[in-house]
């Protein structure tokens, strides 16, 4: 942010062009690289190449499960979301508060450790459940195959509904009781207001609250690579990492690999202009900004019943799955029953203290993600403040450029970047941190770009001119006053790509070396190798550093609001 | 301290033209008023001045130094005009102390430390936040927060100060107290101001000079505040600057006529006026009575205003506002009820050379 201000390239043009120059860089030209490959044959731009490989049954077959999974996640992740979401806003369920903290834990949770948990519960053969079961109570076969269609679904739609949850709870929240009360007034039962007020009301909420389900499930790798590769079902990105790990990047399965990118690139795009214009369309009035007292549905009798409902969901899908997880990851061998004398704590220090595999592993996601966050912090704020403050000619280039990390998936961003840094243009970073440092920064800079132009938008610009009028150069303005206003936006930004960089699979899957394994890859591949318990040890070791971070920001971020 | 030259300066968005060719000169120490409607450039005007905008055409030089020129471009940059400016928003950063805030323009130009402090304190003082100067601004009023702004802009003795319609946003109260506070701080200090605003009230009050501009950007009337007030050189400028009653008059074997009656006119216009024209006046200059000379009106609207009666009267299908203050009124036994006859005589008249639209609304 040094700049002399002769010339007619001051501070703005300084900023505007190192700006684009990141996006272009870390975003642009791996995607159009990841175009280039997939529809530019022998030097020809050449469609029905591409159609000739969307065509083999492998490709369709992925994106046919990839429509299916995430389709049935939407339908379901929506159900339970909006359900939940009502019954803690609009009755007078026990404990709503708790509860709705509670229904947001499996935010903080990584699917695939989930689908992990899951495996070992619901695996026809070896499933703890499953076994009890037939051993027990004398059934002759599984009584749910979690390597399945549904098991997916239903693993994915645990972690996932707390997009819909989020919205909707926010949306009935925020609407003006007074909707109702007339509605009441007028004759209206309480059925017939929520079916005819409450929910159309809601709709858009609800809506793009399942868009970015599906936008999300469709990106998805760790819960599909752990429960539908051993069944032979894919979805794009699982496919997508088939074809570059197990095929040694051969030229076809490069090819293949970047259609099928593509089709998710395209696809997720029109997810997000779908849901920009059911917000831009659905922002009625009504919904007004302040919180409202919502009158309460009586649950009466049910009261109790729906509270033990909503508990035994929380127990079934957040605690189960935990507790075997560290059970599992404290077991002598995979396999033997949970009783005392089966259990150690030998696997933990050995993930700990001697292993250097999953010592790496830990060392790497978390210095991955301190360095990847502060990049993308610093990055993101002078993007931001370009796009949201500046008057620079071009500005528009730089809106659509910083809209484009919006919609790519983590794995097209992996591919992206391996075409681009694996040497074919002088620099090779392939198998080093630094590769997936550089695709972290990709997937996380919409995070930044969001957090902080969200906290730009509130910095007036007569504020930055008064300090202008005072005698402080632009940089001195930033430095004075745009850079400590924004900073809470810029603390939300830094813990907002850390704490999901510290679980990312997606990404450093594709990415990882022999020593650059990230906590994610560590555990996703020690159980590919089956070494469960050891995976489940380390899973557990993620899970207190995930969740301890996240209490950890809670607390700063809520005790500096007090302030 | 500062004397401004703005020449032929023009500025647009887009296809939209906010100033063509505007020309204005400041003079040394003076207390200058940019009085106009909203949307009429002025705000535009103070911002070119500043340097947050560049025009498309045109020169400003601030004491003789060319600062923004937009022949070859050049721009000196806002920091390096030595101005003050407040804003509308007052835009007091609300992350600094009521002492910082103040102190930043000092600190930016390098003041050793004791001093920066003694002159902040001294300006805190000089605003009347004595004792406030560790407060944020979240615990200011606005009436506060605007005597910050105002200090922060004052603190450096800048040459020139700026300020944006800086009593907007206060109550009636505190916007006549703050206006009497920058004009005494004016002459105190002998800066010079170019203030911009809207409200005829505050400009008249506080003006050494009045400039009036139209929603055009046109300059339309230059001068001394009683000039503007007094001798309006058109409508628009007689319109702006208070409640204005027109009266369609016709000369007629001359006879100034409105309708088919003769009226007793206080002044004539001057001999080159052509034959159709209008009487513009304020409520204050109309001479009320029952009967007698002048012209003959009925009561339409009579409502009581505590200091003064205000009624509507219908002259010959023209509406026009008196004030008759109610001393005078109880005096002279002039209550008068709604369809009263009146007969309306005048104490003084604006005579304009054409026919201008009049106020058929009750």
């Amino acid at each position: 942010m040094i700049a002399t201000k002769r010339f007619n390239f001051g501070t703005p043009e300084l900023l505007f062009t190192l700006s684009v120059a990141v996006l272009l860089i870390v975003v642009v030209f791996p995607m159009l690289l990841i175009f280039f490959n997939a529809f530019w044959v022998d030097g020809h731009f050449n469609v029905t190449d591409v159609l000739r490989v969307l065509q083999r049954q492998e490709t369709y077959q992925a994106l046919g499960n990839s429509l299916v999974l995430s389709g049935g996640v939407t339908v379901t992740g929506t159900l339970v979301g909006t359900l939940f979401a009502w019954l803690v806003t609009r009755t007078d369920l026990p404990f709503k508060k708790t509860m709705k903290l509670l229904f947001l834990v499996p935010f903080m949770l990584p699917a695939f450790i989930g689908a992990l948990a899951w495996k070992m519960l619901l695996s026809p053969r070896a499933g703890y459940i499953n076994r009890f079961f037939m051993d027990y109570l004398g059934f002759d076969s599984p009584i749910f195959n979690i390597y399945s269609y549904a098991g997916i679904i239903l693993v994915e739609t645990m972690y996932l509904f707390p997009f819909v949850f989020i919205q909707v709870s926010g949306a009935l929240e925020r609407m003006d009781p007074t909707l109702e009360e007339s509605a009441r007034i007028s004759g209206a039962d309480l059925f017939t207001i929520t079916r005819k007020i409450t929910i159309p009301l809601v709709m858009p909420s609800i809506l793009s609250g399942a868009l970015l389900i599906m936008l999300y499930s469709m990106a998805h790798f760790g819960t599909v690579a752990v429960l539908g590769i051993e069944t032979g079902i894919y979805n794009i990105p699982t496919l997508i990492y088939e074809k570059i790990h197990q095929s040694a990047g051969s030229f076809d399965s490069i090819r293949t690999a970047t259609v099928l990118a593509t089709v998710l690139v395209i696809t997720a795009a029109a997810i997000l202009w779908l849901q920009n214009r059911i917000l831009s369309k659905g922002r009625y009035q009504i919904i007004a900004g302040k919180s409202f007292r919502p009158s309460e549905l009586k649950l009466r009798g049910l009261r109790i019943p729906i509270l033990i409902f909503c508990l035994a969901y929380i127990a079934l899908t957040i605690v189960l799955p935990t507790v075997t997880i560290f059970m599992v990851g404290g077991l002598k061998t995979y396999g033997l029953p949970f009783a005392l004398e089966n259990m150690t704590w030998a696997n933990y220090s050995h993930i700990l203290f001697e292993w250097d595999l999953t010592r790496d592993s830990i060392w790497n996601s978390i210095s991955l993600g301190l360095a990847s966050a502060l990049v993308t912090m610093f990055a993101g704020v002078i993007i931001s403040y370009v796009i949201v403050k500046m008057k620079v000619r071009g500005k528009g280039l730089l809106e659509f450029l910083g809209m484009l990390p919006f919609s790519v998936p983590g794995s097209v961003i992996a591919l992206g970047v391996i075409l681009a840094w694996s040497g074919k243009f002088g620099v090779s970073l392939y198998n080093t941190v630094w590769i997936i440092l550089i695709a972290y920064i990709a997937r996380y800079m919409a995070f930044s770009l969001k957090a902080n132009s969200a906290a730009l938008e509130q910095v007036h610009d007569s504020l930055v001119e008064a300090a202008r009028a005072s005698g402080a150069t632009m940089a001195q303005a930033l430095r004075d006053v745009v850079i400590p206003l924004v900073r809470p936006g810029m603390v939300a930004a830094f813990f907002l790509i850390f704490l999901p960089a510290l679980r990312e699979l997606t990404v450093s899957v594709l990415l990882y070396g022999p020593t650059t394994r990230t906590i994610g890859v560590a555990i996703y591949t020690l159980n590919e190798d089956g070494e469960t318990v050891y995976s489940a040890a380390l899973a557990g070791i993620a899970l207190i550093i995930i969740v301890t971070g996240e209490v950890l920001i809670k607390r700063l971020v809520t005790g500096k609001n007090a302030a | 301290m500062a004397n401004i030259q703005i020449d032929h300066l023009g500025k647009r968005y887009g296809d939209k033209t906010v100033l063509a060719d505007f020309s204005l000169d400041l003079t040394d120490g003076e207390c200058f008023t940019l009085l106009g409607p909203s949307g009429c450039g002025k705000t535009v005007l103070l911002r070119l001045i500043a340097g947050f905008e560049k025009p498309e055409s045109g020169t400003i030089r601030i004491d003789g130094q060319v600062v923004t020129d937009a022949g070859d471009g050049s721009s000196v940059s806002p920091d390096r005009r030595g101005l003050g400016m407040v804003f509308q928003d007052y835009a007091v950063w609300p992350h600094m102390s009521v002492f910082d805030n103040i102190a930043y323009p000092l600190k930016l130009a390098g003041i050793e430390i004791s001093a920066r402090r003694e002159r902040t304190l001294r300006a805190i003082e000089l605003v009347g936040l004595a004792g406030l100067d560790a407060r944020l601004p979240s615990q200011l009023s606005g009436g506060q927060q605007q005597r910050v702004a105002l200090a922060r802009a004052l603190v450096s003795e800048p040459r020139l100060l700026l300020l944006d319609e800086p009593l907007n946003n206060l109550d009636a109260n505190l916007r006549e107290e703050m206006r009497f506070e920058i004009k005494a701080l004016q002459q105190k200090l002998g800066i010079t101001i170019l203030y911009v605003t809207h409200d005829q009230e505050i400009a008249l009050a506080i003006a050494d000079r009045i400039a009036v501009m139209d929603e055009n950007g046109r300059l339309r009337q230059l001068g001394t505040p009683e000039e503007v007030y007094e001798r309006p050189v058109d409508d628009f400028v007689f319109r702006f600057l208070g409640i204005a009653n027109f009266l369609p008059v016709s000369r007629r074997d001359g006879a100034l006529c409105v309708g088919d009656q003769a009226g007793d006119w206080p002044s004539l216009p001057p001999a080159h006026y052509g034959d159709t024209l209008t009487a513009g006046f304020r409520p204050g200059d109309v001479q009320l009575s029952r009967d007698g000379a002048g012209l003959t009106g009925t009561i339409r609207r009579a409502s009581f205003l505590g200091a003064q009666f205000d009624y509507l009267i219908d002259i010959g299908g023209a509406l026009i506002r008196t004030a008759l203050p109610s001393h005078d009124a109880l005096a002279l036994g002039l209550l008068f009820d709604e369809g009263d006859a009146c007969r309306v005589g005048f104490h003084s008249v604006q005579w304009f050379d054409r026919a201008i639209p009049t106020s058929d609304k009750v």
